[in-house]
């Protein structure tokens, strides 16, 4: 089986976000950018489905520029066996995923996993236009992927409860949480590190897919503001505060 | 902060090695310290990562990595926890890398392969109840009887001497007497050699999940090519482990540092006093930015070290005064952090307490503070014969 696993780079969690350029552009001085955690659940089920079934290849592809080399070593050194980087800055879900589309036209694979969405935009658009693109089945978010021969049985989340699919392979796959459990999430080791040295990373020039989005202006969110206890026993306060402070009632 | 000495695969080792740290280490310390306990399963661990061997060649069992990579790795097991740090620096630059070096093939390939993998530990005897800083003055000898070395004398302090997976020991031994002078030569002894023994040495202050040991000696016969090097080369054998190994303890210093730092930082952060948080007095804001200098200052100095090491230069000069330095500013760090922490930093539920005990081992193992003084001293010609 010949999995690919598309992964974008987004800021670690724990980043403070600014804007620059008259707040059109997101500031990315001094971030540390991390392979995003839905992808990174995925990239763990493709290694897990790759042990599972001798025989099989985990790809990443990645639509950026040399600045996300390393979240790509990363994926190479948790086991992935090659790499691929469409070389242009991604701008928006539609542009990546028609260049992802472009690439796997020419170099099919059995199973496209993605994120359900990228943590920064939150966009969750990548995989089912991919999908679209390519004319095959999409799940996402999915929470849970087996495979049977061609055949993948795939899990998805509707409100309230959960969704059994199945569908013949090539399949396109979002996964998040659930795909895999955190504890299954993989940690370089030294020789996994040494090893992505020398496994390749295909640098692909892009085919000019159009991007058509523009962004106008970014926006922060007000700050929470500071939170007050009241004791439990003292409803005269909180009376008081909700009425005259936060004028609520 | 960017720092030049780094590239992005030692950026990935750092980040791969803290949340291994933070995920398997750092739950357990607490317990291990408590219990004085070494876990031949968190050393297992470290194998397992990679960690044991880092800088030897991966026919060997190791990775093939430079040796900032190894320093790194140091740096982030001490910011959670100094003992398997010290288990890691001990096992590697003292246990490993003289195999290595210094072996022969068949030496290398009996032993090299299970203590890189975490299987087995390994100790570097050098320190006796009458030499410690004075190691010239140790006593422990070994006879040339034909086909064996007779070993007699003891040793201690011995880091990793005395645990269920010690496979066995490099020992510091004077093989005999040259123009009044003593000629020193390293032998290895495996642990269930007749005529040797060992016994932990309980109640330490710190480093309490490391095992330390007393080793005895007593008509211990070891076949000849036990050797390790040459005959009369014991010294040079020990000042060249050394010089890494100082670099390792410079690195613990630095890990422990950071470590303190952070939880300092979080601390005052968080803790509110006369209606602000403690960051905001200007008194506790000052003592977190000299911390963060010094661990800066440290950190820089340690890289260059590694940076002459891995090029081939002299550095014994640079690795006696990262270990000096980073031991030092170890110690600042974690006294002002256990300030800041207040009352709390008393108590055993918060790990700096943990950390400024753990501090106190790096101004004296591997060479006291006043020992690297004398070294440099004689570096700039202060101290003439
Ligand atoms: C937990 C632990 C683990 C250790 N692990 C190992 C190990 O694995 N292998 C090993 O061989 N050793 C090990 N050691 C021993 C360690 O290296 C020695 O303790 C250290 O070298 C100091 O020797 P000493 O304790 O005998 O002190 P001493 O040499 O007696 O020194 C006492 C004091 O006198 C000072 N002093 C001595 N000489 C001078 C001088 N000329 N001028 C000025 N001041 C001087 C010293 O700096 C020190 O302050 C370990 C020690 C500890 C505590």
């Amino acid at each position: 089986m010949k999995i690919l696993v598309c992964i974008s780079s987004v800021p670690d969690t724990t980043t403070k976000i600014s804007f620059t350029n008259n707040s059109t552009e997101f500031d990315k001085s001094g971030v540390q950018f991390v392979i995003n955690p839905n992808d990174e659940f995925g990239l763990t089920k493709a290694l897990q489905l790759k042990e599972a079934n001798p025989g099989s290849t985990v790809s990443v592809i990645h639509v950026g520029s040399a600045t996300s080399d390393p979240i790509i070593r990363k994926a190479l050194a948790i086991g992935a066996d090659d790499a691929i980087r469409i070389n242009t800055e991604a701008v928006d879900a539609l542009q990546v995923a028609n260049e992802i589309s472009v690439y796997v036209k020419a170099n099919p694979f059995d199973l496209i996993i993605t994120g359900k969405e990228s943590i920064d935009h939150n966009g969750a658009i990548v995989p089912h236009a991919l999908a679209e693109i390519l004319g095959i089945p999409s799940v996402s978010p999915c929470i849970g992927l087996e495979i049977d021969g061609t055949l993948a049985k795939l899990t998805g989340i509707v409100d309230g409860g959960k969704e059994e699919f199945s569908a013949s392979l090539p399949v396109v796959v979002g996964g998040q949480k659930g795909i895999v459990e955190e504890r299954d999430l993989r940690i370089p080791n030294m020789r996994g590190i040494m090893q992505a040295r020398s496994k390749p990373l295909n640098i692909v020039t892009a085919s000019g897919s159009a991007s058509s989005q523009k962004i106008a202006n970014f926006d922060a969110p007000t700050p929470k503001a500071a939170c007050k206890m009241v004791d439990a026993n003292n409803m005269e306060e909180l009376v008081n505060l909700l009425q005259n402070e936060a004028k609520v009632i | 902060m960017k720092n030049p000495f780094l590239n992005n695969e030692h950026e990935l080792i750092r980040q791969s090695i803290r949340e291994f740290a933070e995920k398997e280490i750092a739950p357990l310390a607490y317990q291990l310290d408590r219990d004085e306990k070494f876990s031949p399963y968190l050393t297992k661990r470290m194998g397992e990562m990679g960690l044991f061997g880092m800088c030897i060649p991966q026919e060997y069992g190791g990775q093939g990595l430079d040796s900032l990579s190894f320093i790194i790795a140091l740096e982030e097991i001490a910011r959670v926890d100094s003992s398997q740090a010290g288990i890691l620096s001990v096992h590697n630059s003292l246990g490993i890398d003289p195999i290595f070096n210094l072996g022969t093939q068949e030496q290398k390939e009996k032993y090299l392969s299970d203590l890189c993998s975490g299987n087995q530990i390994w100790a570097f005897a050098l320190t006796e109840p009458n030499s410690g800083s004075d190691s010239r003055n140790s006593i422990t000898k070994a006879e040339d009887i034909g086909e064996y070395w007779k070993i007699n004398g003891s040793k201690t302090f011995i880091t990793n001497g005395n645990t269920s997976i010690t496979r066995g020991v490099t020992l510091q031994t004077v093989t005999g007497i040259n123009n009044g002078k003593k000629e020193f030569s390293t032998i290895i002894v495996e642990k269930g050699t007749k005529g040797f023994s060992a016994e932990t040495i309980h109640d330490k202050m710190m480093w309490r999940a490391t095992n330390t040991s007393q080793l005895y000696f007593n008509d211990c016969l070891v076949p000849k090519e036990n050797i390790l090097g040459s005959k009369g080369n014991g010294s040079k054998i020990m000042l060249k482990s050394l010089d890494s190994g100082k670099l390792g303890i410079s690195a613990i210093g630095v890990g422990l540092a950071q470590g303190a730092y952070e939880m300092a930082l979080n601390y005052a952060k968080n803790r509110k006093q006369f209606g602000k948080s403690i960051s905001n007095h200007q008194a506790i804001s000052f003592k977190l930015a000299d911390m963060h200098m010094k661990i800066e200052l440290a950190r820089t100095m340690l890289y260059k070290a590694c940076w002459l090491k891995d090029n081939n230069q002299r550095f014994s000069i640079e690795a006696a005064m990262c270990k000096l330095y980073s031991s030092e500013i170890a110690k600042e760090v974690a006294d002002e952090a256990v300030q800041i922490h207040g009352g709390y930093g008393l108590i055993k539920e918060y790990p700096i307490e943990r950390f400024y005990r753990d501090q106190r081992m790096l101004q004296i193992g591997e060479g006291t503070s006043e020992i690297q003084r004398i070294i440099i001293s004689k570096y700039i010609g202060c101290i003439t014969k």
